[in-house]
């Protein structure tokens, strides 16, 4: 209701169109999060191809049904931030350390380079970066069980 | 290991052999496939494996269920691109969206060779035509298909040796730094072997002691005083004997492990100092400061204390033992039988006590941490009254550590004790079946008395040998850590017999000159000859390619394609130290050494003379200033020195510069951290530098570049215009632009009271202001 004087809209090509007030069409636009971590629901933007943003919103809830549809399948392409659910196994206390784990998105080996690549965010929340630069979650590492527990103690 | 690069497709694994074997799916067989990935993610980014296949008429998909396939079209396109470390491949026709592929990095290469041939294909449609070694396959390791670093054979992904945790084996490779004072080793060794030797005589006095003299006294035959004091001379002697050599042994080991930890310093930053940028880039300062610094010491003392405790312990234990077993083997058999046990029951609590200790050193660096963010930061800090904060989090992360070593002593209280009690139960034993043995008349009292003196020792050793695990794994990983360093070829390497360098015109030529980092063009196909004498600026948006150019120009990186010519010769042929003598740079910001201001001018020619150094101040416009500073010429400066403004500063390197009176001149940025009035001072000053001089200069500010002879324009690593001022400002083009967009720039910084932002982001902060007004009297949840 807030914005209704623009449009959204899928292409053939599957990229996102945005059509402004004045009418212009911008193709290949894309929606960041503004707290893909701490408040996935609050403040969502609409990015035109070289960056610049298009259209705010405050919240989840102001957006549309049709374009929250859109905005939330193009989003699903592009994060990836697996979360970790368990640690099966490492390689090596030392680093670098191949571990095989469990995420919310299906079991993976990851490699980490070192102790510094595991970051805490606030409270108990982790991030894990791995060789290639993909990002896993911990949201809540004294949640995990026994095992992966002690298996992350050994790192930090 | 150098393998040939091979333009083959690697083999399939074999699962996926097997997979396509089981789905009959017609590809006529492996050798039709042309390119194929892995792909680690399914549609909706969760990690499952499927396979991408690229065959001569068509591109095929597989999870090992289902099988897609589409025909070759020559309108098809492949488009790639990435996102947070997901990759996605399209594969589009002219007018929709014909499937989407997603990807992790890790298979990114083999993705990038698929859409290669895939377009190669669609192009030339000649599918057997000769493979010719692209820049690509240049870039890649053959092997594994991950980027490596620009010219080097060496491939960081393949190469197993920086894969593997650090091992203890890490530390052989030590020898090459003990080999210079490998007499000096074999006599301590031999000293270690004596001095334990020494040690190991007093308990065994204790036998004749006990059954020659105190026995036959209690039996009631007076005490022989001439042998006792025989063998108490001999204890004595022995005592002193073990002094000595143990003072010799630890004194000249010490001497030799000293002299190998400042080699190995020496030697790692000689190495350090002679690697490029590219390697700088990569790391964090206080990592490479940590390394030089702390390491060789842990090293060094791993060597000088543990290493040599260690062998010790072990001399003394096997001596120990064949003593023992000399003087009654039964008994021996007896005293040895819990040792395997409470090896065992040492290394347990001693494994436990390491995690703990490594715990504490981690919650260590978080204390540190906070004390390194604060105390730079203070100004901000006390400016948003933020004291009780860091206070708070530094009591918290303080409390944090408290807590660990709380329980890391519970376990470390309760070690000494047990150590203890398993000695006294060992002991126990001994005593039980001594007295038993001696009951039958099998041993004596004195044999006894000198088990249970030597076992006492035997169990302290034990214990200390136990701490060297932990110790080792430290020094190995330190080894570790510095072999990295050492082991890193510099990728811009020293001409083996470089022909001296002889009087420099300055011509400089680049042909054909492409830079790549990792797997990303910087920058491709660049031409450019820049006569003698010439002035040419460089312009660009930030990221076009500008100080990459100026960074290969200085061989600070080598080129990835074509060569840059000094005068004619290849720069690679040049000694690098000639080579860089021959340059002048002056950067944006200007570094000054911890010093005095002459010896900073002088800093590229140490041997100048007060005059010379006058000269090169007066000619940079900074003889004046430095004149009014309270010392002159022997102000200090630096990091701890006089502070001057960024001008100052910057003038006294162009001086610098100057004094080495170098034929080519690069100017990064040299005047765009100053305000305008500076900017003219400094301009004066450079105009006196570019003199007769090849010069290269990169300026944000392109009304800086007025002098220049020609400019180059550069967008994306690529030459767009090369030109005069005025030849580009007719022609209109890239050049045109950038300066009309800097001209209006300008305007708005002082129409909008010159405070940061533009005109454009302030409208658009209004329209967003109004957005949200319009949204607040909507009632819309803002």
């Amino acid at each position: 209701m807030t914005n209704q004087s623009h449009r959204l809209e899928r292409d053939e090509l599957g990229r996102l169109i945005f059509i402004d007030q004045a009418g212009a069409r911008h193709v290949g636009v894309y929606p960041v999060r503004a707290f893909p971590i701490t408040a996935i629901t609050a403040g969502i933007s609409i990015m035109d191809s070289s960056g610049r943003e298009l259209c705010w919103f405050p919240d989840t809830a102001s957006i549309p049904l049709e374009e929250l549809d859109l905005i939330e399948s193009e989003l699903a392409t592009r994060e990836f931030m697996p979360v970790i659910e368990r640690i099966v196994k490492v390689s090596t206390f030392a680093t670098p350390s191949i571990w095989d784990i469990e995420t919310n998105r299906g079991p993976t080996r990851i490699r980490l380079k070192g102790e510094e690549d595991i970051r805490r965010i606030s409270g108990n929340t982790l991030l894990i970066s791995d060789a290639n630069g993909l990002q896993f979650l911990i949201k809540d590492s004294t949640a995990l069980d026994k095992g992966s527990k002690k298996l992350l103690d050994r790192f930090r | 290991m150098k393998p040939e690069i091979s333009l083959q497709t690697p083999i399939l694994p074999n699962d996926w052999q097997r997979v396509l074997g089981e789905l009959q799916f017609p590809i006529g067989g492996l050798g039709q496939i042309l390119a194929w990935v892995e792909l680690d993610l399914d549609q909706n980014l969760r990690f499952e494996k499927s396979l991408l296949l690229l065959l001569e008429k068509s591109l095929v998909w597989t999870n090992g269920k289902e099988v897609m396939s589409w025909p070759m079209v020559a309108e098809n396109t492949l488009v790639h691109g990435d996102h947070a470390g997901v990759g996605h491949l399209k594969l589009e026709t002219p007018h929709r969206l014909e499937s989407i592929w997603y990807f992790t990095l890790a298979v990114n290469p083999h993705v990038l060779r698929l859409q290669a041939s895939f377009k190669k294909m669609n192009t030339a449609h000649h599918v057997h035509e000769e493979h010719v070694a692209n820049e690509y396959d240049k870039q890649i390791c053959p092997v594994c298909l991950s980027p490596k670093p620009a010219n080097s054979d060496s491939c960081p992904t393949c190469d197993p040796e920086d894969d593997a945790p650090p091992s203890t084996w890490t530390l052989f490779k030590l020898w090459r730094f003990a080999k210079p004072y490998q007499n000096k080793l074999l006599l301590g060794l031999v000293l270690t072997l004596l001095s334990t030797g020494a040690t190991l005589v007093p308990p065994y006095l204790t036998m004749p002691l006990m059954d020659h003299i105190l026995i036959p006294y209690e039996k009631g035959q007076p005490i022989d005083f001439h042998l006792a004091s025989l063998y108490l001379l001999a204890l004595f002697g022995a005592a002193l004997l073990a002094w000595g050599l143990g003072w010799w042994k630890t004194y000249l080991l010490a001497l030799v492990s000293e002299r190998i930890g400042a080699d190995l310093r020496n030697t790692t930053f000689e190495h350090l100092l002679k690697l490029s940028l590219e390697y700088f880039g990569g790391k964090r300062t206080g990592d490479l400061i940590a390394r030089i610094g702390a390491e060789t010491d842990r090293i060094c003392v791993f060597l000088s204390l543990y290493a040599l405790d260690f062998v010790t312990d072990v001399l003394m234990i096997t001596m120990t033992a064949a003593i023992l077993v000399s003087i009654d083997p039964l008994l021996a058999l007896v005293t040895l039988a819990p040792l395997p046990f409470i090896v065992w029951m040492i290394h347990v609590v001693r494994d436990k006590l390491r995690f703990g200790f490594e715990k504490i050193d981690r919650i260590w660096s978080e204390v540190t941490n906070i004390l390194a963010d604060t105390i730079p930061g203070i100004r901000v800090v006390k400016a948003f009254a933020q004291e009780d904060r860091e206070l708070k989090r530094f009591v918290d992360s303080n409390k944090h550590n408290l807590q660990i070593n709380d329980r890391v002593n519970r376990v470390w209280g309760l070690f000494s004790p047990t150590v203890t009690l398993l000695t006294e139960t060992g002991l126990l034993v001994v005593w039980g079946f001594g007295i038993w043995q001696v009951a039958h008349r099998r041993i004596s009292v004195g044999v006894l008395i000198a088990f249970l003196a030597y076992i006492g020792r035997f169990y302290i050793r034990l214990d200390s040998m136990s701490r060297i695990v932990s110790h080792t794994q430290k020094a190995a990983a330190g080894a570790k850590r510095i072999f990295d360093i050492l082991d890193h070829v510099s990728s811009v390497p020293e001409p083996i017999n470089p022909a001296p360098l002889a009087s420099v015109q300055g011509r400089i030529s680049l042909k054909e000159v492409g830079f790549r980092y990792g797997n990303r063009a910087v920058t491709k196909g660049i031409n450019l000859e820049i006569a003698p004498g010439e002035m040419v600026g460089l312009v660009g948006h930030s990221g076009s390619g500008k100080s990459t150019l100026v960074n290969l120009i200085c061989r600070f990186y080598d080129v990835s394609a074509g060569s840059i010519a000094l005068d004619g010769r290849d720069i690679r042929s040049i000694g690098i130290a000639d080579y860089r003598k021959c340059i002048g740079l002056v950067l944006q910001e200007p570094f000054l050494f911890f010093g005095t201001i002459a010896e900073n001018i002088a800093y590229g020619k140490p041997d100048a003379t007060r005059e010379e150094i006058i000269e090169a101040a007066r000619a940079a416009h900074a003889h004046e200033f430095i004149l009014r500073l309270p010392l002159g010429y022997d102000s200090l400066v630096g990091e701890r020195g006089q502070s001057l403004s960024g001008g100052e500063r910057q003038r006294i390197s162009i001086a610098r510069a100057l004094l080495i009176n170098p034929a080519i001149l690069i100017l990064d940025e040299a005047t765009s951290s100053v305000d305008t009035t500076t900017e003219k001072e400094i301009q004066k000053a450079l105009d006196n530098l570019v003199k007769g001089r090849t010069t290269i200069a990169i300026a944000h500010r392109l009304s800086t570049l007025r002098k220049a002879d020609r400019l180059v324009v550069l967008d994306k690593g690529e030459i767009v215009e090369i030109g005069t001022h005025d030849s580009l400002m007719n022609a209109q083009g890239a050049y045109y632009q950038l300066y009309q967009a800097q001209i209006r720039q300008a305007a708005e910084l002082v129409e909008g009271g010159a405070i940061g932002d533009t005109v454009e982001e302030n409208t658009e902060v209004r329209q967003e202001e109004s957005l949200q007004v319009i949204a607040k009297n909507l009632g819309g949840g803002v």
